[in-house]
């Protein structure tokens, strides 16, 4: 990492000496808010990233192939056979529906850690109070994709519930964590509404870096081209692929009853639209939810304690990240597995900046903490 | 805090904590019906069509066909307002650095509400009368609103000193 230009490093400054500074103190909400978001984000994404590389795929294929079995039982006339299919296929959507919840509820934990973070300055409750509540709220954003994630390996084992695993349960209580670390910041919130309590914690320092205008700008702009490419997908899309998924079971079903071979091929479409589908959400998802982060990363900025050459280089890493994952998970449609690839280094290089990032902060934290240590 | 400030922050968090209430209802009294029409039918179809009663596998088609389109509209409704509610409040922090007049950043902010509001309650609107020209309108109108404004606060990052 290049040498630090903007502050010195092992300068006896003492620590508290700007806003920044004194807004991440040691034993402060925010600072483990933030880490604990970043790292949440950090490794949400890295799963996404494992799971669409080796499981999504194969999950996929494996329920076209359930799909035709289904088709060759209703050409047989096997009722039973028809049932235990439909069984496998629930449980194939089972173990790709807990992946995606998993990656979904981790990252979205970080975004609202991160949020958390932001809001600080306006929790009117004790400095030991907001602590706990972020430690809460972090061992519930852990937990919570933790037990999504067991549901299906661990099913109903030793559960003294008909239809509900330890899997859930453990997800159901990582969720009334999060929900009451919530329900306390909202409570600290209104005491500050109501009477104006001090908080006694500073505000955000005002920050007009490039870093911070770079960031702003452009996760505005991928809100933006998410919410135009969402908004085409509405008006072209959404009406015309529910009319064929219909038409498609039906051609399904009709060609089974007639010769096996005629609903082959429908299978094959229903496959592809099942993946036409899929990609063009993600793009829209993904592409908002990396400008929300680069938004929320705009307001963390101060806290990243490297140079300025290297904290731009993250930045430009980011927001390319950003762009090359939807565009080419888009492109996967008509490039194939290579698209694919190329949207997982995407991926991995909006996590490798993010590290980078949570990296910096951990030396701004280290910096501080080392000053504090030599003021006592 | 300025007023434009405050209004996409608080009002982002209402729009939060309605979406989340929506969410919970869903969650509790909605969704796990609606999955087991879903897949009850779709299998029913499969059964239906082995035990070759065409008419009906087709009608159990139609059925699923019709829940799905209730089910991603609901599930879309949840996840739109609570989105755009955590947009609002992220954009709320930083507002004062959209290089505009108080004036123009109270109507960006009071549109962006608005917009948020409309363009999920027309979603909703769609599964209470399929294809009601009323939510479709108003979908149009809000997503259009919140577009605009989104394009608005880019720019107005980009004129801040």
């Amino acid at each position: 990492m290049a040498t630090v230009t903007h502050k010195a490093v092992g300068s006896t400054e003492p620590a508290g000496s700007t806003s920044a500074d004194a807004t991440f103190a040691p034993a402060g909400a925010p600072r483990l808010l933030i880490f604990g978001g970043i790292a949440l984000i950090a490794c949400g994404m890295l799963f996404g990233d494992i799971f669409a590389v080796f499981v999504l795929h194969q999950n996929g294929r494996q329920t076209g192939e359930a799909l035709l079995a289904a088709t060759r039982a209703v050409s047989a006339g096997n009722v039973s056979a028809v049932k235990d299919i439909f069984g496998n296929i629930g449980g194939l959507l089972e173990d790709r529906g807990t992946k995606v919840d998993t990656h979904v509820h981790m990252t979205d934990a970080g975004y609202l850690a991160l949020l958390l973070a932001l809001v600080q300055p306006y929790i009117a409750l004790s400095p030991r109070r907001k602590k706990f509540l972020a430690r809460l709220f972090v061992a519930g954003g852990v937990l919570l994709p933790a037990g999504i994630f067991l549901i299906h390996y661990v099913g109903l084992a030793y559960s003294p519930f008909p239809v509900i695993g330890w899997g859930s349960v453990l997800a159901d209580s990582a969720g009334a964590m999060l929900i009451a670390a919530l329900v306390g910041q909202a409570w600290g919130l209104w005491k500050w509404l109501r009477r104006g309590a001090s908080v006694g914690e500073p505000e955000l320092p005002p920050d007009r870096t490039w870093e911070r205008r770079t960031l702003l700008t452009g996760g505005t702009v991928l809100v933006l081209l998410g919410f135009l490419y969402g908004a085409w997908y509405a008006g072209m899309d959404l009406y015309s692929h529910e009319a064929r998924e219909a038409q498609i079971l039906k051609t399904i079903l009709d060609g089974a009853t007639r010769s096996h071979s005629g609903s082959a091929a429908a299978v094959g479409d229903y496959g592809s639209l099942a993946a036409e589908r899929a990609v063009k959400i993600a793009a829209h998802s993904h592409v908002i939810e990396f400008g929300l982060l680069a938004i929320l990363l705009s307001f963390v900025q101060p806290y990243v304690y490297l140079s300025e050459a290297w904290k731009r280089r993250w930045v430009m890493v980011l927001l390319a990240g950003s762009v090359i994952l939807p565009v080419f998970v888009l492109l996967e449609l008509k490039l194939g597995l290579l698209a694919g690839g190329i949207a997982d280094v995407g991926g991995l290089l909006v996590v490798v900046a993010l590290s980078a990032m949570l990296v910096g902060m951990l030396r701004h934290g280290g910096r501080l903490d080392a000053a504090a240590g030599r003021l006592r | 805090m300025t007023p434009s400030r405050r209004l996409l922050v608080f009002g982002g968090i209402a729009l939060a904590a309605l979406g989340m209430l929506y969410g919970l209802h869903y969650a509790l009294f909605v969704e796990h019906q609606i999955l087991d029409r879903m897949g009850g039918s779709l299998s029913e179809a499969f059964v239906r069509a082995a035990q070759r009663q065409m008419p009906q596998a087709h009608d159990a088609i139609d059925t699923y066909a019709s829940t799905k389109y209730d089910y991603v509209r609901q599930v879309d409704v949840h996840s739109h307002w609570t989105g755009l509610a955590m947009l609002m409040i992220v954009l709320g922090v930083a507002f004062d650095g959209v290089g505009f007049s108080e004036r123009v950043r109270s109507w960006i902010a009071g549109s962006m509400l608005a917009g948020s509001v409309l363009f999920p309650l027309g979603v909703i609107l769609q599964t209470s009368s399929h294809g009601s020209v009323l939510g479709s309108a108003l979908a149009i109108v809000g997503s259009g609103l919140v577009t605009l404004t989104l394009a608005a606060a880019a720019w107005g990052f980009t004129r801040q000193v």
